[in-house]
């Protein structure tokens, strides 16, 4: 087991208090985190490997989809690796993901958006890396939906993913982007980013992964805190 | 150390359906986890959680995810080989949102965890996710019958004393058995001590 893990790095996580993004500032705690030494707690995480009695859900352009149809816009495959910051790669490691559908509607009942559902689409999945840390999940690309925020306020279309990793120490829930996203440059959530690590949340668009005749492809690699390098390693 | 992390974005208050499917009533995909703990082959004294997230104007934020990651009564985490050895059957892992409960509680039903050793009062380990948290958030949850492991606990020593009680359950009397009430504060008076894990 990894002796320890290197701290989050805040220079590419946003700070917990946002100016332009509201619900911030009476969510986000006023007072430093405490620092510790990580323990066996810190270390340790549960493993969702291999996904006993659950099918692999990477394919969201069937697994909502009713009487064999199919949900509307535009194609899309997702697909890349999980690494550390050393560039190792994370195995068997759980990535859950959810996402709007193409007109921006979300089939979470709390969505009041006034874009329509889609029947053929749920909008989740979850797969596990395989052995080199590769992952890849088939959907539909997201749309834009408005959020209340600020006036005019959109979302840019993304995707929600949550990851574990090896450690309690390594959770990740993000969110990745698509390039070229006009609304990226206004978005307070993406801007809450330092302006450093911003292209780190936005997938490329790959011909290589493109699927001939079926979908587009985009590369999208997840990056989790590493090991901390021993006195002798350095 | 070469490449960046990838940074953390909120979870977004439309999370419930991929992640806590079943809690929420959706039931296209199956649970990875729910909020109890337990099967019949976990060893060890049945207890609740529950709790209430409070943010800074004490409203109760009713679309927050909780987890939790903790040890099986005899001290072994899940992964360990030591566990998996054993007859225990514990899964280690729970998941929570506070959208379902009217009082926007999340809840809990697990095991009392035991000792981990290394300077380490039993505990539950905590990461609370919600819409306008930009990074998830680590807390610990203890025990207050415990009070001498409590003292010598490596994370509860490097809090200031005047903060130390946001880290300790209220056990509450209920005819379902052993109930802890831990309640997150994000803000305020009693803001809830939150790890650098
Ligand atoms: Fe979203």
């Amino acid at each position: 087991m990894t002796s320890s893990y290197n701290q989050r790095d805040w220079t590419v996580h946003p700070s917990y208090f946002s100016e332009n993004y509201k619900s911030t500032h009476l969510r986000s705690p006023t007072k430093a985190p405490i620092k510790i030494e990580q323990t066996n707690s810190e270390l340790t995480a549960p493993s969702f490997f291999p996904l006993i009695n659950h099918e692999q859900e990477n394919d969201l352009t069937k697994n909502g989809a009713v009487n064999g149809q199919q949900p509307l816009g535009e194609r899309i495959v997702v697909t890349g690796r999980v690494v550390d910051e050393n560039g190792k790669p994370q195995p068997n490691t759980l990535i859950e993901i959810w996402q709007c559908n193409s007109s921006g509607r979300y089939i979470h009942a709390a969505d009041q958006h006034d874009a329509p559902l889609d029947p053929n689409f749920f909008g989740a999945g979850r797969c596990i890396t395989d052995n080199n840390g590769i992952y890849k999940f088939y959907s539909i690309k997201p749309g834009a939906y408005p959020w209340g925020n600020h006036k005019n306020a959109w979302r840019p279309a993304h995707i929600h993913f949550s990851l574990f990793g090896p450690a309690f120490a390594t959770r990740l829930i993000t969110q990745s982007y698509f390039p070229g996203d006009p609304l990226l440059e206004l978005d307070p959530i993406f801007q809450s980013t330092p302006k450093e690590a911003r292209k780190l949340l936005i997938k490329t668009f790959d011909i290589e992964a493109t699927e001939e005749g079926f979908a587009l492809g985009y590369k999208f690699d997840f990056i989790l805190r590493g090991p901390k390098a021993t006195p002798m390693e350095k | 150390m070469s490449l960046k992390q990838t940074p953390s974005q909120t979870i977004g208050p439309f999370f419930a359906y991929g992640l806590t499917p079943k809690q929420y009533g959706y039931n296209k995909i199956k649970d990875i986890a729910s909020n109890d703990l337990n099967s019949e082959g976990t060893i060890g004294e049945r207890i609740s959680i529950e709790g209430i997230v409070f943010d800074g104007n004490d409203e109760p934020v009713d679309d927050a995810l909780i987890e939790i990651w903790q040890a099986s009564s005899s001290g072994l985490y899940v992964t360990s080989k030591n566990l998996k050895d054993t007859n225990d059957s514990f899964s280690g892992f729970g998941r929570c949102g506070t959208g379902t409960n009217p009082q926007r509680k999340f809840s809990f039903t697990t095991i009392k965890p035991g000792t981990t050793g290394d300077n380490q009062a039993p505990h539950i380990n905590f990461t609370v996710f919600m819409r306008g948290l930009l990074s998830h958030v680590y807390t610990r949850m203890y025990f207050p019958e415990e009070e001498g492991a409590n003292q010598h606990d490596s994370f509860l020593l490097n809090v200031p004393k005047n903060r130390r009680q946001t880290l300790i359950a209220k056990q509450i009397s209920s005819n379902k058995g052993s109930v802890y009430q831990f309640n997150i504060y994000m803000q305020g008076a009693n803001e809830t001590v939150f790890f650098d894990v």
